[in-house]
């Protein structure tokens, strides 16, 4: 009982603390706005290029967008938590490690699946991109699944930042390769191989191919492999980002790193 | 002469501590390459190949860009953090002297960003490095450079008197890097936005780059660059002294 209130309780509570900051002022530039003027400008370059539609551009940007509130967030959380100087505390209670760790997780997966449900529905309106209605559940499930595999990666991120200072920084980078490699601006069949075969293994990239194909007016059913693999996906990172966190947080008891870096 | 110095001192030492910077050298080195990459991608297997070259001093101007706007709208929120601001205000030279080389000294960073992406195309995506105009490129460089410059001026004086100028900044890199056209043609724009894009030295900047680099007259661009420059300057000067005397008169200048 315990661990479900750490889980569900501590989560929240841990989120609107190590996000007081995260006012209206800083959340609408940041996460609202700057997605939009994404998937405008690769649409934009799209249209140039002549390679694909606006719709291409619209879903795999606004999916992909995810990526900022997941790594940045997930890193913050341990990240804020040092920097407030309750990182220790936190470490020396006795309250078990997955529902604290992956309490913390679902505020986040919500806000990254609202953030790139924003962006897709803006981008559908400003692009005059035509989605069915009849998509709108499974596409809202897809998102969700892609928050929820990229949150996995912010996990190991998470775990990174225990020994790494400069962790927004990381992030950015993740943020980049994502941009690259998941398929949201390059067909996967005009990426080179060994492109390919990174992104398969990445978030999003199982999400942006069945979001598109949603779009396009396949049923939940016909995806369901593609969405299955995204969730298997994420597990793997969370499951990885997990066993990072414990070893990070072995390796800093042994060696007293934990406020160091 | 010792404006001159002082510019030129101010702008070596914020270049020397940028480059230190892992933030900076992410926004300009990084990031581009990023941005650089897929555009590559996306041109190579679209239908319009376009030039490269186009492409890699687009990406290589959303870096000077980028550079310049997280570097100079924070510029004096950073010399607050910093404990220097009242230093900045209180020596002899007038303050815009004081800031200016570092607003400079953000938009000279970005050319690391141009560097690398040509560099990146030239290694990578088979580039051709070759420049039509040597000479206009050249001047188009510091003509970009010192435009972007003083629009980071304007950015710095106006920036400050919003709390989250950081949030500020995110909200600006995006939309520059459309309305100003630099990784497509600005007529796939909608009309309105064309005012917009004439007022911002990146759009005349890239367009010199590019003309001098592909062939073309870049010397309008560049007088362009120029005219903006000495606008960005007049506007930077009046919103800095009216941030001087507000800061003055409520004694806030240590406050964030």
């Amino acid at each position: 009982m315990n661990s479900v209130r750490i889980f569900f309780v501590g989560g929240q509570i841990t989120y609107r603390a190590l996000f007081h900051w995260l006012t209206p002022q800083i959340y609408i530039p940041s996460l609202v706005v700057a997605p939009i003027f994404q998937i405008l400008l690769f649409a934009y370059i799209g249209r140039s290029a002549g390679l694909e539609s606006d719709e291409f551009y619209v879903v795999g940007n606004a999916l992909q967008y995810a990526a900022v509130p997941c790594l940045f967030a997930m890193t913050q959380m341990v990240g804020g938590e040092r920097y407030q100087n309750t990182l220790s505390a936190i470490l020396v209670s006795p309250a078990r490690r997955i529902p604290l760790f992956v309490g913390r997780a679902i505020p986040v997966v919500l806000n990254g699946a609202f953030v790139a449900a924003f962006s897709l529905a803006a981008g559908t309106a400003i692009l005059g991109v035509d989605i069915p209605l009849s998509a709108v559940p499974a596409l809202a499930l897809v998102i969700l699944v892609a928050a929820f595999s990229c949150t996995g990666l912010g996990l190991i991120n998470a775990a990174l930042s225990l020994r790494i200072r400069e962790n927004a920084m990381l992030s950015n980078v993740l943020f980049g390769f994502l941009l690259i490699f998941t398929g949201a601006n390059v067909p996967l069949g005009e990426l080179p191989g060994w492109m390919r075969t990174i992104s398969d293994g990445l978030p999003f990239t199982h999400a942006i191919e069945a979001a598109r194909k949603l779009a396009d007016g396949a049923s939940l059913g016909s995806v369901a492999g593609l969405v299955g693999t995204e969730v298997l996906i994420g597990l793997a990172y969370a499951g990885v980002g997990y066993a990072l966190l414990r070893f990070m947080e072995v390796q800093s008891r042994r060696y007293a790193s934990l406020e160091r870096s | 002469m010792s404006l001159l110095r002082l510019l030129y001192a101010g702008w070596k030492f914020h270049l020397k501590s940028l480059t230190l910077s892992g933030f900076f050298l992410l926004t300009s080195v990084f990031q581009p390459l990023i941005f650089a990459s897929i555009a590559y991608l996306m041109f190579n297997a679209g239908a319009r190949p376009g030039s490269l070259l186009y492409v890699a001093i687009g990406a290589g101007m959303m870096g000077i860009w980028s550079s310049t706007l997280f570097g100079s709208g924070g510029a004096i929120q950073w010399q607050r953090w910093q404990g220097t601001l009242e230093y900045c205000i209180a020596v002899p030279p007038a303050f815009i002297w004081v800031i200016l080389p570092l607003t400079l000294a953000t938009a000279t960073i970005g050319l690391y960003s141009l560097t690398t992406t040509l560099l990146w195309g030239w290694l990578l995506f088979d580039v051709p490095l070759h420049v039509v105009h040597p000479g206009w490129f050249v001047l188009a460089l510091p003509a970009t450079v010192l435009a972007l410059g003083l629009l980071g001026l304007v950015l710095a004086a106006t920036f400050v008197l919003y709390r989250q100028a950081n949030a500020l900044s995110n909200l600006l890199e995006y939309p520059i890097w459309v309305v100003t056209g630099l990784l497509f043609s600005l007529s796939l724009l909608p009309g309105w936005t064309r005012p917009l894009s004439y007022v911002l030295a990146p759009t005349w900047g890239v367009q010199a780059i590019r003309e001098a680099a592909l062939g073309g007259s870049p010397g309008f661009d560049i007088a362009m660059c120029f005219v903006l420059g000495a606008v960005y300057l007049v506007i930077g000067h009046f919103c800095l002294r009216y941030f001087e005397r507000l800061a003055r008169e409520r004694a806030t200048l240590a406050l964030a």
